[in-house]
């Protein structure tokens, strides 16, 4: 065989082949997940009004000095539920502090739904208006953010965290910031 | 040059404000002319709940949020590019409607441009050759062929006339 003709026809295939890798990948990815943006960047400064008690704020420097998970939540948020009872647990051990950002929500709604599920949280900012959620380009609830005691930005998890995201994925982030740190 | 572009377009801005408003308080733009430009920004920012719409579509709380955001923006001073930049350094290039063109994105925005002009390149060669071709087989046969050819067809002759 020629070699002109040998090219003529494997580049169709090769094209074809092309093709396929892109559109595997592309339906491997959940659309909704939107790579977020802040990964090494500081903590913005804010000032939220704190949730139990309004006239009190909550602002970055709650969040410096110490690992501290902010978790976005609402009592609007159904998948919260699932992973509340995680944060429960990781909030007795005491590895990290776990900061609430209450989301779109209402100080009633927000109160009783803490009250109904328990609160894991030290302090919860509420951000009825997306003041924090837009600076830290949240696109949904619930969503955590790993900051380390420097109030540097180091992970974002989309979705909830279960038993066994805690221990793959979170867990292992805490520690690593924990020996870094010493 | 961009800068000085900007600091030259942020002064005429300035200058707008300045005489459609009470000069004597900061400059101002007017509510009428905020509004039309958080809807001309709003138009070419994503949702990022409701990925195929603009936060001007959307009827999700967030893109409520980001509308806001964008009006204050424009009321801080920011230009159209700026409100955009500003929510692109947060959300990423995902949040814009049009995708710049840069790095990771010349082949999405030449690679229609690549795919006519490759094909069209395709075309021509296979033409030429095509018409190279019919050159050559006019020649290809030689006087030896045509001998035996020639030979082949008197035998055939002779056949037919022998049975």
């Amino acid at each position: 065989m020629k070699m002109s003709t040998l090219l003529v026809r494997t580049v169709p295939i090769v094209i074809f082949i092309i093709i396929v890798v892109f559109l595997a990948i592309g339906l491997q990815r959940d659309p909704r997940i939107i790579p977020t943006e802040m990964i090494d960047r500081q903590l913005p400064d804010f000032a939220l009004s704190e949730l139990h008690v309004e006239e009190a704020t909550v602002s970055k420097w709650d969040m410096m000095g110490q690992t501290t998970l902010l978790n976005v939540f609402g009592s609007w948020c159904a998948a919260c539920i699932t992973e509340h009872a995680t944060l429960m647990e990781v909030s007795k051990l005491g590895a990290v502090q776990i900061i609430g950002l209450n989301w779109r929500d209402t100080r009633p709604d927000a109160l009783a739904w803490l009250e109904r599920f328990g609160d894991p949280y030290t302090k919860i900012a509420f951000d009825d208006e997306s003041e924090l959620a837009i600076e830290l380009g949240v696109t949904g609830a619930p969503e955590t953010f790993i900051i380390g005691p420097d109030g540097r930005i180091r992970y974002k998890q989309f979705g909830p965290i279960t038993d066994e995201v805690w221990v793959t994925t979170i867990a292992p982030i805490v520690q690593a910031i924990a020996e870094e740190t010493e | 040059m961009r800068g000085l572009l900007l600091s030259l377009a942020l002064c005429f801005q300035a200058g707008l404000g300045l005489a459609q408003t009470d000069p004597v308080i900061a400059p101002q733009i007017n509510p009428v002319e905020v509004e039309a430009r958080t809807e001309t920004i709003s138009k070419t920012l994503r949702c990022v709940v409701c990925q195929n719409q603009s936060i001007n579509d959307s009827n999700a709380p967030l893109a409520a949020d980001m509308r806001n955001l964008v009006s204050k923006r424009i009321l801080a001073g920011d230009s159209d590019a700026e409100v955009r930049e500003y929510l692109r350094v947060r959300y990423g290039d995902y949040v814009l409607m049009r995708p710049p063109f840069q790095k990771n994105t010349w082949l999405l925005w030449l690679g229609p441009l690549l795919l006519l002009a490759s094909t069209g390149l395709w075309f021509l060669l296979r033409a030429s050759r095509s018409k190279q071709a019919g050159a050559i087989g006019r020649r290809v046969i030689s006087e030896a062929d045509r001998a035996r050819v020639r030979a082949a067809l008197g035998q055939m002759d002779d056949d037919e006339a022998g049975s």
